[in-house]
């Protein structure tokens, strides 16, 4: 990636090296007109908190309750968004694209 | 993803050098695998696309559906020579996301009012280009016309392995050059390396004109084979394949822009 924005990467590592438990969103896939490239990071603590942007708004609030699962249970999850999603109504991409995101715990 | 690939990813990005993190998304698994070890790795041809792209991305291998996250170094370019050329050719690098660096020691040419909004060092490249950290994500263009400035900037830019090289000049003023660099101890490899006349071969006219030839040679040395991502003998190799593309002036000389770039000398 050549974005120079906020280090999220770096937040991540500095997060959990503060003790905090950290999980990692990442847009793995999109289709049509997504707001945010393949390769888009947010990171989550358990608290909520969170940096970085995988969707420019429209899903962040779904990724990062889901992120508080994924640090509870340690497994991984992939979640899609889009028009098509039956979430639409709730979370839906405005922009009328679709993206797969990809969430795991950072150990 | 585990804090130690993490914490290895994040410090060969901070030393400004490439890295995949391979994720396997049916079972979570990942491994790290920076540049330099990419030839030895089984997904080696993937690996090497997605690191001259620049982009991450799900693929499907033998081994299974893998997410890479890849990461490489922003690019810079430094220059030497606030001439009328660089003042195209520093604001279009800036849009294709290049952190601009211009050189010359003549306080005339180098203004922050001919240059807004540009990194000018308005010094010698023997003292301004050493603390910049030049290295094989740099593209460099000597563009003073003086070998007083370009020649030791260009020893600089090829000892530092810059993934683009490129001098302004005609043939007859580069062939001069490389006789000069020869004499300070400049291996064959390391000549042929120099992109002169500069800029892809668009019968480029106006200074604006080669800013544009000169930053579409780059983008092609950036982009195709020659990738700065690669192991540096791989890179070597692959560069000196690059002419037989037919994207370099010195195989297909243009018409007409190598007389304009070489205007006054």
């Amino acid at each position: 990636m050549l974005a120079r924005d906020e280090d999220i990467l770096k937040a991540a590592e500095d997060w959990r090296r503060e003790g905090r438990d950290v999980a990692l969103a990442t847009v793995v896939e999109t289709w049509g007109s997504a707001p945010r490239p393949v390769g888009s990071n947010l990171v989550i603590d358990k608290d909520g908190n969170f940096l970085g942007s995988v969707s420019g708004g429209c899903v962040e609030g779904a990724v990062v309750t889901e992120a508080i699962d994924v640090i509870e249970t340690g497994k991984p999850r992939m979640l899609e968004f889009g028009v098509a999603d039956e979430t639409a109504w709730k979370v839906g991409l405005s922009c009328g694209g679709t993206i797969r995101v990809y969430v795991e715990k950072v150990e | 993803m585990r804090l130690d690939i993490l914490r290895s990813l994040n410090a060969e990005r901070a030393a400004r050098r490439a890295a995949v993190v391979v994720t396997d998304i049916a079972t979570g698994a990942q491994r790290f695998v920076a540049a330099v070890d990419v030839d030895a790795d089984p997904l080696r041809d993937v690996l090497l696309s997605h690191l001259r792209s620049g982009k991450s991305g799900m693929e499907e291998t033998p081994q299974g559906r893998v997410f890479l996250t890849v990461h490489v170094p922003p690019p810079r370019l430094v220059v030497t020579g606030a001439v009328h050329i660089s003042q195209t050719l520093a604001p279009v690098a800036r849009l294709l996301g290049y952190d601009v660096t211009i050189v010359d020691p003549r306080t005339a040419f180098a203004t922050p009012e001919r240059f807004p909004d540009v990194r000018l060092i308005p010094q010698w490249p023997d003292e301004a280009l050493p603390p910049l950290g030049v290295d094989r994500y740099t593209a460099f263009a000597a563009l003073t016309h003086d070998p007083k400035i370009d020649d030791p900037a260009l020893l600089h830019a090829l000892s530092r392995d810059c993934f683009y090289v490129g001098a302004l000049g005609s043939k007859k003023t580069h062939a001069r050059r490389l006789e000069r660099l020869k004499a300070n101890g400049v291996a064959e490899a390391a000549l042929s390396r120099i992109h002169a006349p500069i800029g892809l071969a668009i019968g480029a006219v106006s200074p604006g004109e080669i800013a544009i030839a000169i930053m579409a040679e780059i983008t092609a040395s950036l982009r195709l084979a020659a990738a700065p991502s690669l192991p540096s003998s791989a890179g070597q190799e692959r560069q000196i394949d690059l002419p037989s593309s037919g994207l370099q002036p010195n195989a297909h000389p243009p018409a007409g822009h190598g007389r304009v770039a070489a205007g006054g000398g």
